[in-house]
């Protein structure tokens, strides 16, 4: 089962830490109904600002605007990190973010170690991720390395490792920030292929970028956003 | 691609959930993930320490050090009898220990776990288990100490003792719901982590931890007003073969309830911003 209808989505960002976030202010602002803190009215960002939406069992979004325009948020409602101001989604199906895949992996734990941390994040049982751990292993082609400690890795070792933990599992959902580009150019024909069966078995798949001719390669459907408001909404024509 | 039929439309979502019934579940469901809290507070430990022969025990070498010197100094400052006093002061000092770092990174929960609360959906409630899960490894390594000197000062009633585990069990659960609020307010306002670290300061030279409530003479129920004064007595005086003040178990069980009676309600109130907070 894979659907997703989001109604009048609205989130809105009060800009602290300029100088509103501190209790002083606050506490001025209560004391004396706004006339000594002058900045009573925090910077509010409009991140997303009425949105609607309905996805369908088997339609693939892409996400499109320039930076700022709301792409990550709605992945970050989706995923359930954040929860709208006022709207409802309403989200049936399993969820997968890949919006970041080294999440929770720690740099002092071996590789092995984190396989069952980063399973552990992305709610997967020991069990579970037992079951996956050789599949894991082996995709991610890093030998004897995995005994090793995160840190003593290359960057591109790590990212590979963490790809290949983040993608093992199959789910309804996916969410994605950008298409993931990993490794070498040989890895990365493996990535290409190991991303395509995932998305392929995948029910619904929310692809955010700002790459048009990429968007359309892989979606059926673009939603543009800018300002947080959608500003086009249609399917590609193939 | 195929439109499905409008027979496939899913029927419309059961009514968002309320506040309370998500905070509930937050609570609930981060108690469950027990899994993801100990492991992360466990390896959060070993990251701090890694590379370390000793490890954490660094820690219990450094308390260990701490409790023998303030021992005699303090035992003859205050004009004690040291076989009495010393036990008193280590497992005070380590009780406190405990407490005290538990208020001051409850403020902080929500803070540290931002690239968690940006990402993923995790219970909030599992960011303040998980630090309080790494205290009490912390408090469990430490405990070493504690065996050292009840192995030197027996106690008169090692059964007693025992009823310590009780006492440690209220003053974790407490945890639980000034790690909620603490963590919340913290997120929102920043300027209250370092009031906090400045009052367990301050906390540490009012409550009876160097010295006894009895030195108080007449004002003792300064002490008896104090909360941190019976969350330690709910620890230490079992340890130390000594009854309990009468006090001190109803003390911490109305805490406990007035402390998540106005939590709870505050928790369902900005759970939501937490994410945008932080």
């Amino acid at each position: 089962m894979g659907y997703i209808r989001a109604t009048d989505l609205r989130v809105q960002f009060a800009v602290y830490g300029i100088a509103s976030r501190s209790l002083k202010k606050s506490l001025l602002r209560a004391a004396t109904g706004g006339a000594l803190a002058t900045d009573a009215a925090a910077v509010v960002v409009k991140a997303l600002d009425g949105v609607s939406f309905e996805i369908r069992e088997g339609e693939r979004i892409g996400l499109q605007g320039h930076n700022g325009s709301g792409k990550t948020t709605l992945l970050r409602i989706l995923a359930g990190a954040y929860e709208p101001v006022s709207g409802t989604v309403d989200i049936r199906g399993s969820v997968v973010s890949m919006l970041s895949i080294t999440l929770g992996m720690d740099p002092d734990a071996t590789g092995y170690e984190n396989i069952f941390l980063r399973g552990a994040i992305m709610g997967m049982s020991r069990k579970e991720t037992e079951a996956i751990v050789d599949d894991v292993i082996a995709f991610a082609g890093i030998g004897d390395y995995i005994y090793l400690p995160l840190r003593t890795y290359s960057s591109g070792m790590s990212m590979r490792l963490a790809f290949a933990i983040s993608t093992v599992v199959s789910a309804d959902i996916i969410l994605m920030d950008e298409w993931l580009n990993v490794g070498d150019a040989e890895f990365a024909a493996k990535v290409q292929q190991r991303l395509n069966q995932l998305l392929g078995s995948a029910k619904i798949v929310v692809l955010a970028s700002h790459d048009d001719a990429l968007l359309k390669q892989h979606c059926t459907r673009i939603i543009r956003l800018d300002h947080g408001r959608i500003v086009s909404d249609a399917p590609v024509a193939r | 691609m195929m439109r499905p039929a409008m027979a496939d439309i899913p029927a419309p979502a059961a009514p968002r959930p309320s506040a309370w019934t998500l905070a509930l579940r937050d609570v609930r469901d981060g108690v469950l993930n027990v899994r993801v809290w100990q492991m992360l507070a466990w390896y959060e430990i070993r990251q701090r320490y890694k590379r370390s022969v000793l490890g954490p025990f660094w820690l219990t070498i450094s308390m260990g050090a701490l409790v023998a010197a303030m021992g005699p100094l303090y035992g003859r400052l205050f004009n004690q009898d040291v076989s009495a006093y010393f036990p008193y002061l280590a497992i005070g000092f380590i009780v406190w220990q405990l407490i005290s770092s538990l208020l001051v990174e409850a403020g902080q929960v929500f803070i540290v776990a931002q690239p968690y609360i940006h990402q993923v959906r995790m219970p909030f409630t599992v960011h303040v288990l998980r630090m309080i899960w790494r205290n009490v490894i912390v408090f469990l390594h430490n405990l070493v100490i504690v065996l050292v000197v009840l192995w030197w000062f027996p106690p008169k009633d090692p059964w007693l003792a025992l009823t310590a585990l009780p006492g440690l069990l209220l003053v974790l659960l407490n945890a639980v719901w000034i790690g909620l609020l603490l963590g919340v307010l913290c997120a929102r306002f920043r300027d209250i982590p370092p009031i906090i670290t400045s009052l367990v300061q301050l906390a540490f030279f009012l409550t009876p931890v160097l010295w006894h409530k009895e030195m108080l003479g007449g004002i003792q129920w300064a002490a008896d007003l104090n909360p941190l004064y019976h969350l330690i007595e709910l620890v230490r005086a079992p340890l130390l073969g000594q009854a309990l003040p009468p006090h001190s178990w109803p003390a911490v069980l109305l805490m406990t309830a007035l402390g998540f009676a106005v939590t709870l309600p505050f928790f369902a109130r900005y759970r939501g911003r937490i994410a945008y907070w932080v």
